[in-house]
């Protein structure tokens, strides 16, 4: 890695900089970088060139919201009292004066009504709760539908995937905290989720809540798992993530200049700690307005947490929406063998499908190299459209989060459409095996056909709206050959391999032995690759120039002046010289 | 016999005076007498009311019997479902929920009957409830003093709070959730939004038990209790809004719905704006920096 710095600093690796004119803060770097190093450091890091696109900012906003989590949650401790405890409110909502309360449940009433600030921190760090998760999930459809998880980001993106389930883990341990009667009710079901464990559930129960729910022990328990244990591995593995995004580079979308072997773009100082920078003040600012003016979880109206209570309308954060949906949805199917019963109505839906569609989540990025083949680096993204099968899975794995989430809100349907609570469960448990297909079905058709497009701009030009009319009075639209830079952007792709397997049989013309495997592949990459639309190769493409310059020969002259527009902007300009637009 | 009689009649042949038996006619019909005097409705009023009755019955004739019967005795359909309940022994307390809040007399039948404007003048629904009163005895129409909040010290009234408030997360807010937004029931019923609701609707609904609802009898919740929940459904409407505005008040749905449109939106849009200015070394127009830029644009090999 040779840079070139003359530019920027009359320095290289053996000679240090020398101010112009010496200063204070000169001074003081000096001082520092004697004994830390720190020169060498911010050459790595301060000359670190990220590419612009406002896609790559998803990330940050999940990092920022992080920030302002850390900040709002350490406000919130220093008067949260992680205790069940029970005594009557003495304090200053009037509401529940007298009212016997877990001492959890009185101090976060304390925090929001006589603790300065307190329940502005409150919203806000619930508020860059439901942001942070929300952000993670953007940022990672964004890296799977363009192709960013492939190699040599394969880690990056498992350890995303499990900052993703930490930090849905966190959410759900933060709410819980406050032992109101909606986390109280949401505790209820996680401890349902556990107790349908086949055999040992009731014992995991116990052991989570020291003995039969609530218990005593569950607040302080998730308190420390919620201020310490998870921030403490999401921490870690956001430095993880982080280090491996400095360590492999940021990726770049195709175009002149943009190869695998570089990256083009700003350096992080000044450009991007400015605009990294900045963006962690409009996060922040979003979340203080969005924690200032929208009221979240008003647990002082659902009460403290009582088991012989319910509220309607008790529904998990937004997150844990597809858990409720499933468990909504599921039929209520039970095994009773030798006096044990297997709820498949709660363990389906609560243990086994979440971390199902985890897993496919998780695992795509290694099924999708496996079927290729490919064990290239990549640093070019590929444009959603490229990969019809990718881009529809991810719509179809949408569809299933949005139907689920639905499912989970059925009751909040039911009253704001005037269904039926019984017609949306139905609908529901067809629709989430029929609707993503079809979701994926159109999502598929619709990237080939954009895929289409694009070598229909590549060998015929784009459309320029002119309308030509022929001496036999047919009309046609007039085509114009796109710039070189988008036929450069539109081609830098490869084209898609189709494994095949050599034969599936052996010399004897028997059945040949261990091509089982292979031909699951072949079968695998058909279905994948076989549908995409290729690029043009090289001959198309020149062959495709000297049919427009053809062209362009044969209608030379028959560009005049419209009647009519001779003296405005609309005149028909010679297409030879000026192209219309930049394309 | 005799032997068993001996004792009582020789006792009360001791007590009895020779004026005793026609003393205890002549008190037995002073009682009875004054009693009805005192108790049964003035003659007047009796006329009243038939009046009432009569003109009640005529308005039920119209608007109701179709689906409850010429008499209130309800109707079945052919294959058996029931059209219109009975209302005998409905009470008055039941028309005037009924009619008062607009949902009798219903469109059509139906898994809950929706609220519309309200069809009938006070007068004919006090005609109508007095009708429906007089098919059996229930409850009547409760009195302002049995909900009314008014006269009460802030002392007072903010107990019945704190106790309306726990009767009401107790009894009312598994249908009506905990705002009294309304929540969904099986079948296309739904609990209907409680907040900002007339008391008096609030304390007959309790009474009477309409549609899919519990009856909430003053043996199982004392007129005080209801009033209770009255004074905390009012504290509801009353208290401000403390943590900004509820985005309507039904939990974490609307709040991960704006979450994601306001939240996400517009960070994204914050991420747009961000991508969209880059750097710029100059005041000059983009279309003229475009040179320049490429010095300052750093290509970082692999």
């Amino acid at each position: 890695m040779s840079l070139d710095t003359s530019k920027i600093a009359d320095t290289n690796k053996d000679r240090p900089a020398t101010a112009k004119k010496p200063n204070r803060a000169g001074a003081v770097a000096g001082w520092a970088d004697d004994r830390l190093k720190l020169g060498t450091l911010t050459k790595v890091f301060a000359r670190k060139v990220f590419p612009d696109h406002w896609s790559f900012m998803l990330g940050e906003i999940a990092l920022w919201s992080f920030v302002v989590l850390l900040l709002t949650g350490t406000f919130l401790t220093l008067w949260f009292t992680p205790s069940m405890s029970e005594s009557a409110y003495e304090g200053s909502y009037t509401q529940l004066r007298g009212v016997p309360m877990s001492d959890a449940y009185a101090s976060t009433l304390h925090i929001s009504f006589d603790v300065r600030g307190g329940l502005l921190m409150r919203q806000m760090h619930h508020w860059s709760a439901m942001l942070f998760i929300a952000a993670m999930f953007v940022h990672m459809m964004r890296t799977f539908v363009t192709g960013a998880f492939r190699k040599p980001r394969e880690l990056n993106w498992v350890i995303g995937s499990v900052l993703l389930l930490l930090g849905i883990l966190e959410g759900f341990a933060g709410y819980s905290l406050p032992d109101d009667l909606l986390s109280g009710t949401g505790l209820r079901i996680a401890d349902g989720l556990v107790k349908a464990t086949p055999v040992v559930g009731t014992y995991m129960s116990f052991f989570l809540f020291g003995g039969e729910f609530p218990g005593d022990v569950i607040i302080p328990r998730l308190y420390i798992i919620h201020v310490l244990l998870i921030p403490g591995l999401l921490l870690a593995l956001i430095g993880a993530h982080m280090l491996l995004l400095v360590f492999h580079k940021h990726t770049q979308w195709a175009g002149p200049g943009r190869t695998e072997q570089n990256v083009v773009g700003y350096p992080m100082l000044p450009v991007y700690a400015a605009k990294a920078g900045g963006f962690f003040f409009m996060v922040f600012g979003v979340t203080a307005l969005m924690g200032a003016l929208l009221s979240i979880n008003p647990i002082w109206k659902y009460g403290p947490y009582d088991p012989s209570k319910v509220t309607a309308g008790s529904q998990p954060d937004w997150y844990m929406g597809i858990a409720e949906g499933l468990l909504r949805i599921m039929p209520n199917w039970e095994t009773h063998i030798w006096g044990i019963t297997i709820s498949w109505n709660v363990m389906i839906p609560g243990q086994i499908i979440p971390f199902v569609l985890f897993g496919m989540i998780i695992g795509w990025p290694f099924l999708e190299q496996w079927v290729t083949g490919d064990k290239r680096e990549h640093h070019l993204l590929q444009r959603p459209r490229n990969a019809p099968t990718r881009t529809a899975f991810l719509a179809a794995m949408v569809t299933v989060y949005g139907l689920l989430w639905a499912a989970g809100g059925n009751d909040i349907l039911a009253t704001h459409f005037h269904w039926s609570l019984n017609s949306i469960t139905y609908f529901m448990r067809v629709a989430i095996f029929v609707i993503p297909p079809i979701v994926f079905y159109v999502t598929r058709r619709w990237c080939i056909g954009l895929q289409r497009q694009d070598n229909d701009r590549l060998l015929h030009g784009y459309e320029t709206g002119i309308i030509m009319r022929s001496a036999e009075g047919g009309y046609t639209e007039r085509h114009l050959p796109i710039s070189e830079a988008s036929a450069y952007t539109l081609t830098a792709r490869n084209r898609d391999e189709i494994h095949q397997i050599e034969s599936d049989v052996d010399e004897n013309g028997v059945a040949a032995p261990d091509t089982r495997v292979a031909r699951i592949r072949a079968k695998l990459s058909r279905g994948m690759f076989a549908d995409n639309v290729q690029k043009p190769t090289a001959e198309e493409l020149e062959e495709a120039r000297h049919h427009a310059e053809h062209e362009h020969e044969l209608e030379t002259g028959l560009d005049h002046p419209a009647a009519g527009h001779e003296f405005d902007d609309h005149q028909l300009r010679d297409a030879g010289d000026v192209p219309l637009r930049q394309h | 016999m005799r032997l068993l009689n001996r004792p009582l009649g020789r006792l009360s042949r001791h007590r009895r005076g020779p004026v005793a038996g026609l003393l205890v006619v002549v008190l037995g019909l002073l009682l009875t007498g004054g009693l009805y005097a005192a108790l049964s409705p003035a003659s007047a009023q009796t006329d009243n009311s038939a009046k009432l009755i009569k003109q009640g019955h005529q308005l039920f004739l119209v608007g109701c019997s179709f689906c409850h019967g010429t008499n209130g005795q309800g109707v079945k359909t052919l294959d058996g479902n029931q059209l219109g309940p009975s209302l005998v022994g409905v009470g008055a307390a039941a028309v005037d929920f009924q009619v008062g809040t607009g949902r009798m007399p219903a469109v059509q039948p139906g898994p809950q009957i929706p609220q519309k404007e309200v069809t009938y003048t006070p007068d004919e629904i006090s005609a109508l409830a007095a009708y429906v009163a007089s098919l059996g005895p229930g409850p009547a129409i409760p009195n302002p003093s049995d909900y009314s909040l008014n006269g009460l010290s802030d002392q007072q009234l903010q107990e019945m709070i704190a106790k309306g408030g726990q009767i009401f997360l107790t009894n009312c807010t598994a249908c009506h959730n905990f705002e009294g937004s309304g929540g969904a029931m099986p079948k296309g019923g739904f609990a209907p939004k409680i907040r900002g609701v007339d008391p008096k609707y609030i304390f007959e609904a309790m009474l009477t038990g309409p549609q899919a609802m519990d009856t909430f009898s003053n043996g199982n919740l004392s007129v005080d209790e209801k009033r209770d929940i009255v004074a905390y459904l009012q504290s509801l409407q009353d208290n401000p809004d403390y943590g900004g505005f509820g985005m309507g008040g039904i939990g974490p749905v609307s709040e991960g719905l704006f979450a994601w449109i306001v939240g996400i939106g517009s960070l994204v849009g914050v991420a747009i704006w961000i991508a969209a200015h880059t750097a710029r070394s100059t005041t000059r127009k983009d279309s003229e920096v475009e040179d320049t830029q490429h010095e300052w644009e750093k290509a970082e090999h692999r």
